[in-house]
């Protein structure tokens, strides 16, 4: 029942969504793009910012993806990986 | 009679603002608070130190291989090297999503799906049809969405498409309206940036142990 009653007023609450709400969003979401923070003009669309989103969090994708194959090629042999570990815990 | 409604009015409008105004200063501190928390060093260390146990214990748990073929399917083959890549990739997002604590939909659409995938290995063929299916229906059904929504400001087509497209990037925000993404997808690249941080720093780490000393064998 009260989850019912919160889930009507976020709904509710939403629902008109403000251009100004967006705005910021799409600001903040700006403001972690790199390539956007170096380009430095005041005119970048709400389209650019998302599509420059899309981009990064692809690009950061592959990068986990290279790093997740190295990785795994590197713990392959168990000695460096048991010294990692352990020098890893000796270290915190 | 208009003097009384006049009086329970403000109560309920007081109220509803205080719990308003509750829900937005939370809200501000859970962002600040998660913008901060993935560019902290201790959260670094955290989740390198998670990782590499989580890692250790993939390893573990799949035996060297065995098998010659290297063309049998990837459903079956768990163990080959090439789906390693793929294992460490899954460990690392699961632990990404463990060190977001459930506060976020992409976190907690990680973890259940890990789960969903371990107990429903063998229906992987049909919930893949059934989310093609799914697909297509919903884009059928955003149609009449998008011209509703051109009466807004930001509705947009162009800016529409860009925000689904974004939603299926980030894990767990397909059927999310479009403030909920932008949220998202906001802590997401903070943590995807952490992820890769300490993923670097990890392989820097094991790379240099590999070549400083030397196995005694």
């Amino acid at each position: 029942m009260s989850s019912r009653r919160s889930r009507s007023r976020q709904s509710g609450g939403s629902r008109p969504i403000t251009d100004d709400q967006i705005n910021d969003l799409v600001s903040k979401l700006q403001q972690l793009l790199p390539e956007i923070r170096e380009r430095r003009s005041d005119k970048v669309s709400a389209a650019t910012v998302l599509q420059e989103t899309c981009n990064y969090i692809r690009s950061l994708h592959r990068e986990v993806d290279d790093l997740s194959e190295r990785l795994s090629g590197l713990l392959e042999s168990s000695d460096t990986a048991q010294a990692a570990i352990i020098r890893n815990l000796l270290m915190q | 009679m208009a003097s009384t409604l006049m009086i329970s009015n403000p109560v309920t409008n007081s109220d509803r603002s205080r719990k308003k105004k509750k829900k937005k200063t939370q809200a501000k501190d859970h962002h600040d608070q998660d913008h901060i928390k993935w560019k902290s060093e201790a959260q670094q260390q955290i989740y390198s130190s998670k990782l590499l146990q989580a890692l250790s214990q993939v390893r573990l748990s799949s035996p060297p291989p065995s098998l010659p073929p290297p063309s049998s399917s990837t459903s079956s083959a768990s163990v080959s090297a090439p789906p390693r890549g793929r294992a460490v990739r899954e460990a690392a997002d699961r632990v990404l999503a463990v060190a977001a604590k459930g506060r976020t939909r992409w976190s907690r659409a990680i973890l259940t799906n890990r789960l969903k995938l371990k107990f429903q290995k063998k229906h992987k063929r049909q919930r893949v049809v059934a989310t093609v299916t799914g697909t297509n229906r919903s884009s059928l059904s955003r149609k009449p969405k998008v011209s509703v929504l051109r009466l807004k400001g930001k509705g947009l087509p162009a800016v529409q498409k860009k925000v689904r497209f974004l939603g299926r990037l980030v894990p767990g925000c397909r059927k999310q309206p479009l403030p909920v993404i932008l949220e998202e997808t906001t802590d997401y690249i903070a943590a995807l940036e952490m992820q890769i941080r300490a993923m670097t720093a990890l392989a820097d780490r094991l790379s240099g142990a590999g070549s400083s000393s030397a196995p005694p064998s």
